[in-house]
């Protein structure tokens, strides 16, 4: 008995101490050694204790999808043309096709020749018959399909994930939520405005022709010359803060894009000290940008972001040292940004905002007092209920919710848990909750005692019976406490994780450490009557 | 001290009737508020559309922020006061603009074009896409869903199959008890009013699990008794433990209820509806189910949960 006391002791002590470590950087974060803060995170505080943004952005998959099949079909194209087949055209079909109109039986065979030796990953369909032409079509695998989009949400995760390293947020967290919806916390933002900009922006850099002999007065009407399209230059005037759309028309073509770019910075213009965004190609970009000037002096290009036209400067000069510069009218942040998005590259696919919570420090700060005077009055008023019901007795039972209660936090902290609101509810929660198990058992003790047991056998037939009872409600709430933690997120998770964690520490300190207090007390003694 | 005598023999079996008739009443309450007003309420969780807290430095009214919001494009809004002090409001529209931050500048400018400069703090503002609601519902029903098969598996396993229908039948009791309540009395669905319901869920079978011991416990001591006497033996004898353990949940619940604020304050509602069902219905509910049961079945049965019990 003694040796099991001694054993049992110190397990509970061995607990405590590494529930002290574990808790201590919490409490007294400043004051302790480097290498104890270090190694033990204080306890994490959700986005609705601490003030942040969550943020859902859902990944339009189909659009990746689209822009491949349409860059292959401009590499059809120009292989078409390279080995002189003769078509009538070449486009997109809705259903994931490329169509390729021919004039005879020869060229179909020889456009499937083509196809199949230069893009293995389409499929030829039946080919369809329309007025005397032969329409070839070809069609995207399901397993392609598949992998382009998953390629464009992983990619579209790096890509968000750079730009929030240098957009200098502590601690955010970027993940996968489904096949096309990312989740971003962003804990203690200050401009969350500006993290929508950031985030939001699908940052497609093209360098396009103008095409100079079209109107733009016509277009704007509907009359455009084919193979351009129609753009519209943002102009903002410094003074009013009036923001005025210049249409221009530009060819479709992209001349270069900002898949090669090395780098953007910005820089400040000199002579009207204004900021604008100095971009460097890497060394393919550099030689396609020297071939591009070469070829197009006197000419303008247009510099598109997101299909909006920031300038149009002339080319005076063929420019050979890979360096162009971007500049519209922005200010230093809006440059700043246009630098940090650019140099993060762009998104393989526009994304949406399904979901925006953004909650002000100020709330958060409220709903932790609200929450901490919760958690000591339901406290206080369980402690006092079971102090005057069971006396002594009780007052184990209150030492042990007490650790109880300790450990919980220490848990968290271990598992490096995220303490929500309905966290601190769950908590609350379980201090009412977890006195059950003692009740269950003083309730059975004092059964046993009106048999007529002594002190020692009641005990020991009190926790005897009890606990498979414990054991069977306390199972029943973790099954739904683990449903729930599979289907929460955020608050609603850090609630599962409370109430399960509380119902394992409660089972630990009600039934053992409860036990060790009783068999501590009675140790060799003989006692007749119990303060229960 | 004692709060329930030990000999105490309260018929509760005998008041069963009673107790259905009561149970129907809160259920039929529940679902007339429920049909007359289509359905339950749902906050932004699940409903979608936008939410903005706002404080302002000094008390105003509704009707006061609905005019200076007059002109801002909102599309149907609705006002409403958080909390006590009637400098806190809650604002939510329909509209799911993805340009949340645009509509928060507009209304903190409306406002305080109305109120003065520096007047008006946004506190919280949150967008959910209805797409987003949508899923958000239909995994809110699947959770409650998952959690009473689990229950039901492991009760059929630990017990036997019938006192798992009657656990889960006693849940489903108090789920719409709670569903009823919430729509009674005007309040909205959200996504930790799940949580609370799972919690609730989890409490109740606590509660009817520790009746539902004492019964098969006791089925083996007693056998001859007959079962409707056994089951009022067992609910007398955990009486003054389910009184102790409710009482100190409720203190607790109540606490995060009048201290917790407004953001918890449905979750905290939830619960204190939840565990007053909660233990109501696995005393009048839940142990007189097995009854139901075995009578059905001509009252052959006594003497197989016996054997049962036994075995567990």
């Amino acid at each position: 008995m003694a040796r099991s006391l001694k054993l049992r002791g110190g397990l509970v002590l061995l607990c405590l101490l590494l529930s002290f470590i574990s808790l201590a950087p919490t409490f007294w974060g400043g004051s302790l050694p480097g290498w104890w803060a270090r190694s033990f995170d204080p306890i994490h505080l959700g986005l609705d204790l601490q003030g942040g943004m969550h943020l859902v952005l859902g990944v339009d998959v189909d659009k990746a999808v689209e822009s491949r099949l349409d860059s292959t079909l401009d590499q059809v194209e120009s292989l078409l043309a390279e080995k002189d087949v003769i078509f009538k055209r070449a486009e997109r079909l809705p259903g994931e096709r490329l169509a390729v109109t021919v004039y005879d039986e020869d060229s179909g065979k020889a456009v499937d020749a083509l196809m199949q030796e230069n893009f293995p990953t389409l499929e030829a369909m039946t080919l369809s018959q329309e007025g005397g032409y032969i329409q070839k079509n070809y069609r995207l695998s399901d397993q392609e399909i598949v992998n382009i989009r998953d390629y464009a949400i992983r990619q579209a995760l790096e890509t968000l994930r750079n730009r929030v390293d240098q957009f200098g947020v502590s601690e955010p967290t970027l993940q996968m939520q489904s096949d096309d919806r990312i989740l971003i916390q962003l804990p203690g933002i200050q401009d969350p405005d500006r993290a929508i900009a950031l985030l939001g922006k699908t940052a497609r850099l093209e360098f396009k022709m103008v095409a100079e002999d079209a109107n733009p007065e016509d277009a704007v009407n509907g009359m455009l010359p084919p193979g351009t399209q129609l753009l519209y230059e943002r102009d903002v005037n410094r003074q009013t803060g009036e923001v005025r759309e210049t249409p221009l028309v530009v060819y479709e073509k992209t001349a270069l894009t900002g898949d090669l770019l090395a780098d953007a910075q910005v820089r400040i213009d000199t002579r009207f000290n204004e900021p604008y965004v100095g971009i460097d190609f890497n060394p393919v970009g550099a030689k396609r940008f020297d071939q591009i000037t070469a070829a197009n002096v006197g000419k303008r290009m247009a510099i598109v972001l997101d299909d909006t036209v920031y300038s149009a400067p002339v080319i005076r000069e063929r420019i050979s040292g890979g360096s162009a510069q971007i500049s519209g009218a922005f200010n230093e942040q809006e440059a700043t940004d246009l630098a940090i998005v650019l140099r993060a590259g762009s998104l393989p696919a526009p994304v949406k905002i399904l979901e925006n919570r953004t909650v002000g420090p100020s709330l958060g700060r409220d709903s932790i007092n609200q929450g901490i005077v919760s958690v000591v009055v339901g406290g206080l008023l369980v402690v006092l209920g079971m102090a005057i019901y069971y006396r002594l007795s009780g007052l184990v039972a209150n030492i042990v919710l007490v650790l109880n209660v300790f450990f919980i936090l220490a848990l968290l902290s271990l598992f490096k848990a995220t303490l929500t609101l309905p966290g601190i509810a769950g908590i609350v929660l379980t201090i009412g909750m977890a006195v059950d198990a003692n009740v269950l058992i003083f309730e059975r003790i004092r059964e046993e005692l009106r048999l007529g047991k002594t002190v020692r056998n009641a005990i020991d037939a009190g926790y005897a019976k009890a606990f498979l009872t414990i054991i069977d409600a306390n199972v029943t709430t973790l099954i739904a406490a683990l449903v729930l933690f599979q289907f929460g997120t955020g608050p609603v998770k850090g609630f599962a994780v409370t109430l399960s964690v509380g119902i394992v520490s409660s089972l630990f300190t009600a039934i053992f450490v409860s036990r060790l207090i009783f068999d501590l007390f009675l140790g060799n003694r003989h006692i007749k009557r119990m303060s229960i | 001290m004692e709060l329930i005598k030990p000999n105490i023999n309260i018929d509760f079996v005998g008041r069963r009737k009673m107790a259905i008739c009561f149970s129907l009443l809160l259920i039929l309450v529940g679902l007339a508020s429920l049909i007359f007003k289509g359905g339950p309420s749902y906050g932004i969780d699940f409903a979608g559309g936008t939410l903005v807290q706002i404080k302002f430095t000094e008390a105003t009214d509704a009707a006061a922020i609905r005019e200076a919001l007059g002109g801002v494009d909102l599309g149907s809004f609705a006002v409403q006061r958080f909390g006590e002090e009637g400098d806190e409001f809650l604002i939510r529209a329909q509209n799911t603009s993805a340009e949340l931050e645009g509509l928060s500048h507009a209304m903190t400018a409306a406002l305080e074009g109305k109120y003065g400069a520096g007047s008006v703090e946004v506190r919280r503002a949150e967008m959910v896409g209805p797409q987003v609601g949508k899923d958000l519902r239909e995994k809110g029903l699947m959770a409650v869903l998952y959690a009473m098969i689990g229950i039901l598996v492991y009760v059929s396993w630990r017990f036997e199959f019938r006192y798992a229908v009657g656990a889960v039948i006693a849940l489903l009791h108090d789920v719409v008890i709670t569903l009823g309540a919430f729509s009674l009395f005007n309040m909205e669905i959200d996504l930790p009013v799940i949580a609370a319901f799972l919690a609730i869920i989890g409490y109740s079978l606590n509660d009817t699990i520790i009746v539902y011991d004492r019964i098969r416990e006791n089925l083996g001591k007693h056998s001859k008794e007959g079962l409707a006497s056994v089951i009022n033996h067992s609910i007398n004898e955990t009486l003054s433990r389910t009184i102790l353990t409710s009482g100190t949940t409720l203190l607790v619940v109540a606490a995060l209820f009048i201290f917790g604020g407004g953001v918890i304050h449905t979750f905290a509602f939830a619960l204190l509806v939840g565990i007053v069902i909660g233990t109501y219905s696995s005393i009048f509910v839940a142990s007189p189910l097995l009854l139901f049961w075995e009578n059905r079945k001509g009252g052959q049965g006594a003497g197989k949960i016996a054997t049962a019990g036994g075995k567990a």
